[in-house]
């Protein structure tokens, strides 16, 4: 694999290009993970330090949302890592394209793996092989984490500002629908999701937010069990 | 500080805590295979099959449990602001896939009915 070649930082540029159209749903989004970390009784430190440390959207909105509820430590620590876990498929299949790389190098670039970096990344590697892969990856992916930041900055200046009447967390439960709908893209997964969210509605009076890993569990189970049905 | 673990986010390092401990498991799934590469070759299909369903599953267990509240009645559950701005912000979302227009018409809906029906 060629690391230099004669259009270097072209590609970095190609990255930045390629994910502008999508910097644009994720404003809105880092805003709400901003407005929602205020009203959750988080200052500017923590929103940002959240958003710098952990950079996975729907599990920070999680976690906020939990922080807000007063939810137990591990239920907050729990959920947001178990949203996470679908990370490990990326990195499984962008591995091989860093592979070339030291080990440093990769170490880097590993933390500005998302959803988004990574389905640009490896749709354009298939597309033009001569792309330097970690430039055109590094464009993209830096471009998700400065929109990123700036808009958790903006969201906590806003949401500070404005009052509780207006509902403004509100905002939470609608960005996980928008992410939840294309989630559930055929019959297993929209079984999933059903299942999840009644159980999860049925058994939202259980203590320690037990009602939320009873719908998780429940939705997973469903969802496997409708795969095998299917097949 | 007041509390054991039941009385959680009393203080601003059991916050900083729960950051970094997200973070870092978030950052140890992010390398994992990309730092592995060479000694695993695939994600074994009893870890894959699973993860498959953990987003639909997990987001609505998020999500619907703030859109909607049994009550008494069916009439009372229904008639929610909330359940009602969900369901046409999840229309939206649909046919849209936007995140933007999905947040715009949820809050819209949200205010109309708060403000103005329901008010």
């Amino acid at each position: 694999m060629t690391v230099d070649g004669d259009f270097t930082d072209g590609d970095i540029w190609a990255g930045v290009r390629d994910v502008s159209p999508l910097l644009l749903g994720i404003a809105p989004f880092a805003l709400v993970a901003g407005i929602a970390a205020v009203d959750a009784g988080l200052g500017l430190a923590e929103a940002v330090g959240m958003s710098v440390i952990v950079f996975a959207g729907a599990s920070q909105l999680a976690a906020i949302d939990l922080i807000g509820s007063n939810a137990p430590f591990a239920v907050v620590v729990g959920t947001a890592v178990v949203i996470n876990l679908r990370v490990v498929m990326y990195s499984a299949s962008i591995a091989p394209h860093f592979a070339d790389y030291g080990r440093r190098f990769r170490a880097g670039l590993a933390y500005l793996l998302t959803d988004q970096a990574y389905a640009l990344s490896v749709a354009e590697y298939e597309a033009n092989p001569e792309r330097s892969r970690w430039r055109y990856y590094f464009g993209a992916a830096a471009a998700l984490w400065v929109v990123w930041q700036i808009g958790t900055v903006v969201g906590v200046v806003v949401g500070a500002g404005v009052p509780d009447a207006w509902g403004l967390t509100f905002a939470v439960p609608l960005v996980f629908l928008a992410l939840l709908v294309p989630a559930m893209k055929d019959r297993p997964t929209t079984a999933a999701g059903v299942a999840g969210g009644t159980i999860a509605v049925v058994a939202a009076g259980l203590p320690l937010n037990l009602g939320l890993l009873a719908g998780a569990v429940s939705g997973i189970a469903v969802g496997l069990l409708t795969e095998v049905y299917e097949s | 500080m007041t509390g054991g673990s039941l009385l959680p986010f009393g203080d601003a390092l059991e916050l900083w805590l729960t950051i970094v401990l997200i973070g870092l498991a978030t950052y140890g799934f992010r390398l994992s295979f990309i730092h592995l590469f060479g000694r695993i070759d695939e994600v074994p299909a009893r870890i894959k099959r699973p993860l498959r369903y953990v987003p639909p599953a997990v987001l609505a267990a998020l999500v619907l449990p703030d859109l909607v509240t049994i009550r008494p009645s069916v009439a009372a559950t229904l008639a929610d602001e909330r359940l009602i701005a969900g369901a046409v912000a999840g229309v939206i979302a649909w046919r849209t896939e936007n995140v933007l227009a999905t947040i715009t018409g949820g809050m819209v809906t949200l205010w109309l009915f708060r403000f103005v029906v329901f008010a």
